[in-house]
């Protein structure tokens, strides 16, 4: 097609300017809300844009209409709400709603979680030399005995100076589980499934070995006070990677895969956030009291403090946000 | 695999956005790297005085703002910058919606959690791969996110004044060769010329003045004007004019530009 192509420069111009114009602002001010007039203004300049585009040759010209009309495009269309962050409100409804409204994918996070669970502590009863395989920590290698003992004496003095970057430490980590977790949803799943049927089997060695060993109650004492906020933290992890594996495999669903996975990406960013809060939390505990064994504190008091957590954060998640 | 992304409005109108490939990111991703190294050391300068707590208490929250530099870094940038970090910036890349809407923040905070998953399981392998085998470039975090990274240098105005020359057209003024040449000169020929004209300023001067040497020698084999009207006309010039010769409606004579709205097109 050929046109006048100065004249149609010259033109249309002034209009390309004053979308240009429009745009910048919109894109600066987000939040703004425009009037009526300004709206219809915006629409008529988008669709002189278009319809330039659709009659400019191929090249300069056209790229900047494309670029031009691609931004337009962006700001006209869109339809999504745009919500502010607010902080309180995610504690208080957002997040135990999104929690209980994915009730299911942590039910299955759980349950695999458990199946590695008896899976691990079946392992060791059948075969104790598997210790060496499924425990990749070293402390946790010799006698359960030995270890309750050592832990007596030294008091929780290895501890002094270091517990806070200890409680670094276990952030971090956990954290990189707990969304590495969340991501291999993106393996249809299977990795999320692995990873924590994984976790469960460590978990599970670890309690038959200490249980066998007669060490219940140092077990509890020493895992209750920050398991009770960290596995769960793990699994809302595995929840949210669940959720993802269920949107892009969509049994039964007339959606695209891709509008599937929009769907969920606000439920999965909840999650997330809410699984490196829980973890936070989870790591000073472990740092600033799992670590240290009676006779320093009394592993009562530390079951307990275990059990006040865990009431309080099932509470919270089943009922925070509820509509009365 | 297309190399661009094509979104069709409503309207009926078609715009496409040029897809990056794996390479660029991967440097754009190496520079973002690096700024991540330097505001964590920036960071362990600023902090230096909380060392007054204590050894362990300053490593503790060394660890701990590292980490989260290092986590939300990418996703802070990506959405105060409009789908840009510095390294983007540097290599002209820019994150948008696949569909071609705003960018929202849970798109960017996923499309950033899923690195755990593309970085594995090293140096962006399955990122990488996804990358090349899927059709709009997307790496897994992309896919999950419906986001998708297009090259965005080119997003300056082409300068068109350089069209609007305004200057006298020797070769509009013989209309019987004017005519030929219109008639003559195949479409694609002349949009390339004008194209040429349009990014003439990118150009190195040596190959400016070749290229223009090739265009004009080939339009003045096409219609041979008289020795006169051509004899001080540089080859620049000269495709110019072949150009607003071509482009230009024929009823309109060089420097009557109208400004009236609603110009026609021929």
């Amino acid at each position: 097609m050929i046109l006048d192509i100065s004249r149609f420069v010259e033109t249309e111009r002034p209009h390309w300017t004053a979308l240009e114009r429009s745009l910048a602002w919109l894109e600066v001010n987000p939040q703004a809300r425009l009037t009526l007039s300004e709206v219809e203004n915006l629409h008529v300049l988008y669709q002189r844009a278009s319809a330039d585009l659709a009659r400019v040759p191929e090249g300069e010209l056209k790229k900047y209409l494309e670029w031009l009309v691609s931004r337009a495009y962006a700001e006209i269309h869109e339809a999504r709400e745009r919500k502010r962050f607010r902080p309180w409100r995610w504690v208080t409804e957002e997040y135990p709603r999104t929690f209980r409204k994915h009730w299911k994918a942590f039910q299955l996070a759980a349950v695999l979680t458990i199946g590695g669970v008896a899976f691990g502590a079946l392992a060791l009863r059948i075969d104790p030399e598997a210790k060496s395989v499924i425990m990749p920590f070293e402390a946790l290698q010799g006698s359960p005995a030995d270890r309750v003992a050592k832990e007596r004496e030294r008091k929780g003095q290895h501890m002094e100076g270091v517990k806070s970057t200890f409680s670094a430490e276990l952030m971090t980590h956990n954290t990189q589980v707990a969304l590495t977790t969340l991501a291999l949803g993106m393996t249809f799943g299977f990795g999320t499934i692995v990873l924590l049927f994984y976790n469960g089997v460590i978990l599970g060695a670890v309690a038959y070995d200490y249980v066998h060993g007669g060490q219940a109650v140092f077990l509890m004492g020493w895992l209750l006070p920050h398991g009770v906020i960290e596995i769960p933290a793990i699994l809302v992890g595995g929840q949210a990677g669940l959720v993802i594996a269920y949107a892009l495999i969509g049994w039964g669903s007339r959606v695209s895969r891709a509008e599937r996975l929009r769907i969920v990406s606000k439920d999965v960013v909840t999650l997330a956030l809410g699984a490196a809060v829980m973890l936070v939390w989870a790591g000073i505990v472990e740092s600033f009291l799992s670590q240290y064994h009676e006779p320093v504190i009394s592993y009562g008091t530390k079951i307990a403090f275990g059990v006040v957590e865990a009431a309080l954060l099932t509470s919270y998640l089943a009922f925070a946000g509820r509509k009365a | 695999m297309s190399e661009s992304l094509k979104i069709r409005t409503p309207e009926g109108i078609e715009f496409a956005l040029p897809l990056a490939g794996p390479v660029s990111r991967m440097v754009a991703f190496a520079v973002d790297i690096g700024v991540v190294v330097t505001i964590g050391s920036v960071m362990q300068k600023v902090l230096g005085p909380l060392g007054f707590f204590g050894k362990d208490f300053s490593d503790a929250i060394r660890i701990v703002t590292y980490f989260a530099i290092s986590l939300a870094y990418m996703a802070l940038a990506e959405w105060l910058w409009r789908g840009q970090t510095v390294g983007k910036r540097l290599l002209g890349l820019r994150v948008v919606d696949a569909g071609g809407f705003r960018l929202e923040p849970s798109q960017v905070i996923v499309r950033n959690l899923m690195r755990f998953v593309d970085g594995l399981p090293a140096l962006y392998l399955v990122g990488g791969i996804a990358c090349l085998a899927s059709r709009h470039r997307q790496r897994l975090g992309d896919l999950a996110a419906g986001t998708v990274v297009i090259r965005a240098s080119k997003l300056a105005r082409p300068d068109l004044d350089q069209l609007l020359g305004g200057k006298y057209n020797s070769l509009a003024e013989i209309r019987h060769l004017a005519a030929r040449l219109r008639q003559k000169v195949r479409p694609e020929m002349g949009a390339i010329a004008l194209e040429a004209l349009l990014r003439r300023d990118e150009m190195e001067p040596e190959a400016r003045l070749e290229l223009f040497g090739d265009m004009a020698r080939y339009f003045k084999g096409l219609v041979e004007y008289p020795a006169e009207v051509v004899e001080q006309v540089s080859d620049e010039q000269y495709v110019r004019n072949v150009v607003e010769v071509l482009f230009r409606s024929q009823s309109e004579k060089a420097g009557a530009r109208s400004q009236e709205p609603g110009a026609r097109m021929r």
